[in-house]
């Protein structure tokens, strides 16, 4: 169990104070994946950098098992960030090792040698599917290669937390997807917790249990994936969840209503809803955006319509929308 | 220009003295360059390591002696710091003319213009690299051992041929104090004597000095280098 309690952080610059992190408060359970999202500058990599005390936090604990990392001696914290390992978006392998070498690096650090640590970094390189990499540099990795052994090296140690500062944010979406499945496996496999921090929702969305929502420093919300999905209350997880349709696209007719409906989990492939709103109630609406997909039968995203009518067939256009499953409808000013 | 006697004469001289004076430029810059290295290594890493704490907590004033005990040995022309450090140099050696003497101010001046190389070639290296070991519990000792000077051996290599070649430029001019090599050959033979020929082949044999190091440094660096595509 991690847990971030009162967590402030502010770095003195020419300009002043800058406040990155205000009065941040947090609880990750063990075997969770836990996502923090956020734009650029939001100090989400501040918040990560905190965690494992690469950044020493101007206020508050970070408790991990209810030890307080701020506590530690200098002793203490170098055995206790074995336990806490990071991954990064430009992945930081040494240039100079080949791929088994950076894996034995951590081991190394940690005072272990010869064949046992030579035989643990081999099952690694197999573990993220680089077995036949061993005597390979970096520079002749792909991207995605190259994060797959800083994953390996990550796990050298055996950790309990793996951090993803951005791990994801410098790879294509086809190598980002096979990248994300791996930390899912292994999160499944080894029980480890992971903690990634991204500015994409769609890394979030694909992986992540639970998400906090930082803007400006501070956690705007939190809570389960589907749930912010669904229905983000806070201006920016608005942003971030309906990227284009927060401040409207489209000139508005007179009479011109947008409504917001947001799939989660329906049924809707199989349910013509906008056919039939115009069949049994008579209203017809445009489909202004969409950015929907389907998993299996199901429907997840969400889809900006507009309709011209007046207020009470907005409403009766709600209700009856509203009646299907695990579809969230909402007028959009 | 040249009768014959002349010639025969310069041609005797070379004969009988280059060997010599090659062997001795070459065993005095290597020698120095080594003293220099292991001087100036351990000055360049203290100074990136205590840059604002990031490795080595080392206090401000240390840090900013160093800083001006390297300009200021940077600054004193060769010629006027072998002179200078006659003291040392008898404190050392014994005595203070021929060609063992010679390494003393050879050294003193070198070991500043190494600890700078290697302050560059230790900055080049990428402070993620360095964020990473120590998010893996590296000690800094550690960073230092296993990162930062594995990671820029190459840019070490290309450094410490510019150092040897500099060197070996400086080991001619420690002929005036009666320092040894092709140097004191092209002084005492070419200039004092006017045996042109004599000094024309010790400048001769100087250039293809630096262009062995050269190309040896070279080739080992990029040899050294894992991150250039090849095998």
């Amino acid at each position: 169990m991690i847990e971030i309690k009162n967590l402030s952080k502010s770095f003195v610059t020419a300009d002043g104070t800058v406040d990155a992190l205000k009065n941040i408060t947090l609880s990750i359970i063990d075997g969770e994946i836990y996502g923090i999202i956020g734009m650029s500058g939001a100090g989400k990599s501040t918040l990560v950098r905190c965690i494992n005390m690469l950044e020493k936090p101007t206020q508050g604990n970070i408790l991990i098992d209810g030890k307080d990392m701020g506590g530690l001696s200098t002793k203490e914290l170098r055995a206790q960030r074995r336990n806490i390992t990071m991954i990064f978006q430009g992945f930081n392998l040494l240039m100079q090792r080949n791929c088994l070498k950076n894996v034995l690096f951590p081991l190394e650090l940690a005072g272990g040698k010869g064949e046992k640590a030579k035989q643990k970094a081999r099952e690694l390189l197999k573990v993220v599917g680089l077995a036949d990499k061993e005597k390979t540099y970096p520079a002749q990795l792909s991207g995605g290669q190259k994060q797959r052994v800083a994953i390996a090296r990550a796990l050298a140690t055996n950790p309990r937390v793996l951090l993803c500062d951005e791990a994801t944010s410098a790879l294509d979406p086809q190598t980002t997807h096979s990248i994300l499945s791996l930390i899912k496996d292994i999160n499944k496999k080894l029980g480890i917790t992971v903690i990634i921090i991204t500015h994409q929702m769609s890394v979030v969305e694909e992986i992540c249990d639970k998400v906090a929502i930082l803007d400006n420093g501070e956690v705007v919300e939190s809570g389960k994936v589907s749930d912010i999905f669904s229905s983000p209350k806070s201006k920016a997880a608005k942003n971030l969840v309906f990227p284009e349709s927060e401040q409207s696209i489209l000139p508005r007719e007179e009479n011109e209503h947008h409504i917001r409906v947001v799939f989660n989990g329906a049924v809707a492939t199989k349910t013509p809803f906008i056919a039939s709103l115009a069949k049994d109630k008579g209203i017809v609406a445009s489909i202004l955006g969409a950015s929907t997909k389907s998993i299996g039968d199901k429907a997840y995203g969400n889809m900006l319509l507009g309709i011209t009518a007046d207020e009470t067939r907005i409403k009766e256009a709600i209700d009856y929308l509203s009646k299907f499953d695990d579809i969230f409808v909402e007028e959009v000013e | 220009m040249f009768d014959s006697e002349t010639f025969q004469n310069a041609w005797e001289i070379i004969k009988t003295e280059i060997p010599l004076a090659i062997w001795e430029t070459f065993y005095v810059t290597v020698l120095s360059t080594f003293f220099a290295i292991i001087i100036g290594l351990p000055l360049g890493i203290l100074i990136v390591a205590g840059d604002k704490g990031r490795i080595l907590k080392i206090s401000k004033p240390v840090l900013r002696v160093i800083d001006v005990i390297i300009n200021l040995l940077r600054s004193v022309p060769f010629l006027i710091l072998m002179i200078v450090v006659f003291p040392l140099t008898r404190l050392i050696v014994g005595t203070v003319v021929g060609t063992a003497a010679s390494v003393v101010p050879l050294v003193i001046a070198a070991f500043p213009f190494v600890a700078r190389l290697v302050e560059s070639s230790l900055r080049e290296i990428d402070p993620n690299i360095i964020e990473t070991a120590q998010s893996m519990g590296a000690t800094p000792f550690q960073i230092i051992i296993k990162v930062m000077i594995p990671e820029s051996v190459p840019s070490l290599i290309s450094n410490a041929t510019i150092a040897i070649t500099t060197v070996l430029g400086y080991s001619a001019m420690s002929g005036i104090i009666g320092g040894g090599g092709l140097g004191k050959l092209a002084i005492n033979y070419g200039y004092y004597r006017y045996q042109y020929l004599v000094m024309f082949f010790a400048v001769l044999f100087l250039i293809l000095l630096v262009q062995l190091f050269q190309s040896l440094g070279t080739f080992l660096a990029k040899k050294s280098d894992k991150r250039l595509k090849q095998n």
